[in-house]
């Protein structure tokens, strides 16, 4: 009966992750992740995701706080929470979180090069 | 897990705990003993003490000494160590290998990308 129970709970963790591939949620990074997983270490998957979630908790928490600070203009510090941001998605197969840290990224670019226009603009009228 | 003809060793130089764990068991996998740091300057200091290896992964972006100033100063050591740099930061690519490195993979590192790295690693004999 337990036998049944882990094959039904194995089923829908495997449809669920069909379901996150095809929403380009995942990508084929999660399955390298998974070969990882073996009998010396049956829990490699869920110890990775786990540090994942926490660090990436830390990381939007830091984000956010730069972006509410009204006198924020230290897009550099974006760039480099991003980046690993995107480092650690990119490694554990979280395709779409790293789109959207990429797209996140140029927009920062973007903005920054706006400021620094606008600073230049400044200082040669002055 | 597999075992390679001879005991190649090698170093994780990263900052990002997720990278240190995945890079870490790659090279297990393969058989590679292996030791991770978390930046540039834990990567001289561990040379420093007398350890050497055949492979060095080495990450770009890291804090206290990011991976082109560590390549650097390991060449200027006399390092010869094959170091593959192992980073998300192509526009830094051409600078990163003009520091020293034999190899350049882009994050993330896949077993494929790390047996295509081991095929350049000489052991001396």
């Amino acid at each position: 009966m337990l036998g049944l129970g882990v094959d039904r709970l194995r089923a829908d963790m495997n449809r669920l992750l069909a379901l996150l591939f095809h929403q380009g949620v995942l990508d084929e990074q999660f399955l390298q992740l998974q070969q990882l997983q073996d009998e010396s270490s049956p829990n490699f998957v869920s110890e990775v995701v786990n540090i994942y979630f926490h660090e990436s908790e830390k990381l939007l928490r830091n984000l956010r706080g730069l972006l509410m600070d009204k006198e924020f203009s230290d897009y550099k510090k974006i760039g480099i929470h991003l980046n690993q941001f995107m480092g650690s998605s990119s490694s554990i197969g979280a395709k779409r979180v790293r789109n959207v840290c990429v797209a996140f990224r140029a927009a920062s670019e973007q903005n920054n090069r706006a400021g620094w226009v606008f600073e230049s603009i400044g200082a040669a009228r002055a | 897990m597999l075992e390679p003809p001879t005991k190649i060793t090698a170093l994780v130089v990263d900052d990002d705990t997720i990278n240190q764990m995945i890079h870490h068991r790659l090279l297990d996998n393969l058989g590679i003993r292996n030791q991770v740091v978390r930046n540039g300057k834990e990567a001289i200091d561990v040379h420093c003490s007398g350890k050497n290896f055949d492979l060095i992964l080495m990450d770009m972006e890291m804090p206290v000494m990011n991976g082109i100033e560590a390549t650097r100063k390991l060449r200027a050591m006399g390092i010869r160590s094959m170091i593959a740099g192992v980073s998300t930061n192509t526009r830094e690519r051409e600078n990163f290998m003009k520091a020293g490195l034999d190899d350049y993979q882009e994050k993330p590192l896949t077993t494929s990308k790390l047996v295509s790295i081991l095929h350049k690693v000489h052991k001396d004999g």
